[in-house]
């Protein structure tokens, strides 16, 4: 049961690519085909057959299939628009340290409330992409991450983490 | 005539982001505050320049219906994003923890939890 759950959702996930890849390539040569021509369609499937039969093992280790509920993918891209906002103030106060020079650089511990490796690897990525914060290392024992911090401040946890860990929590525990 | 402006302000802002990105890279004093400067400054300035390539698709197929190299050109951007939006933490992460693990420490730095943590095992 579990091997073909991993074959489904390894062939569902090759053939968006696939297709993602493949849309509206082409179609103002072949007259009455609406996104994908048939032979497209064909190549797509028989690829995405060949990927999960070879990988389904590798690309799902895991036996908990919670990310195969839509809504989770939902709000993991609603979660661009937070981070993005995040970008953008960290961007500014980023670009105003460089031209100023003040800065008071620092490596701190946070102990993010995750628990899944996926969101803490969500988590490290974010802190990472937002400027000023850049994630060093991490314990895997008790999760905690190390944060190469351009300004240390007071309470590093709920400074850097506390803005996403709201969002991750929704889509990732 | 607004579509176009609209899209010379995000090449703007993504110019600008990148050359601060590079005055950064000389002001700051050691390897990982550069590294905010080299890889986040320059990740959103190439964030807005894909933003730019992705207005700019999206207008030319509003304006042309029919011509798909358009559209084609808009999602393979939108691909290189989330490329550029995986690769670029993962690459910053694997620099700074390759400089720390062989001792290079923060000059300047009021606090070091990680050199603490080591220093004790």
């Amino acid at each position: 049961m579990n091997r073909a759950k991993a074959f489904v959702s390894t062939f569902l996930l090759s053939l968006f690519v696939y297709l993602f890849l493949t849309l509206a390539a082409g179609r103002s040569m072949i007259e009455g085909t609406i996104l994908w021509s048939v032979e497209e369609l064909v190549l797509g499937v028989s690829v995405a057959l060949i990927v999960s039969a070879v990988a389904s093992d590798i690309l799902c280790r895991s036996d908990n299939y919670r990310m195969l509920n839509p809504v989770r993918w939902i709000i993991m891209l609603v979660y661009a628009i937070p981070l993005f906002i995040e970008m953008v103030k960290a961007n500014l106060d980023v670009a105003y340290r460089v031209i100023t020079g003040n800065i008071r650089p620092g490596i701190v511990k946070i102990k993010p409330p995750l628990k899944t490796d996926l969101g803490i690897t969500f988590l490290a990525n974010s802190i990472t992409l937002t400027p000023g914060t850049l994630t060093v290392d991490v314990d895997e024992e008790n999760k905690d991450l190390y944060i190469h911090w351009i300004n240390v401040t007071r309470k590093p946890t709920k400074t850097i983490s506390g803005r996403f860990t709201k969002w991750i929590r929704r889509f990732a525990e | 005539m607004i579509a176009l402006t609209i899209l010379y302000i995000l090449l703007a802002v993504s110019i600008i982001f990148n050359g601060l990105g590079v005055i950064g890279l000389h002001r700051f004093p050691d390897v990982y505050t550069r590294l905010h400067a080299a890889t986040k400054c320059t990740t959103f300035g190439t964030i807005f320049m894909t933003f730019t390539i992705i207005a700019y698709g999206g207008v030319m197929y509003y304006w042309n219906p029919g011509q798909d190299q358009y559209l084609n050109m808009v999602l393979h951007t939108l691909a290189a994003l989330v490329a550029i939006l995986v690769t670029n933490p993962t690459g910053a992460h694997a620099l700074a923890r390759a400089a720390h693990k062989i001792g290079i420490l923060p000059k300047h730095a009021v606090v070091d939890h990680l050199a603490e943590m080591e220093g004790k095992k």
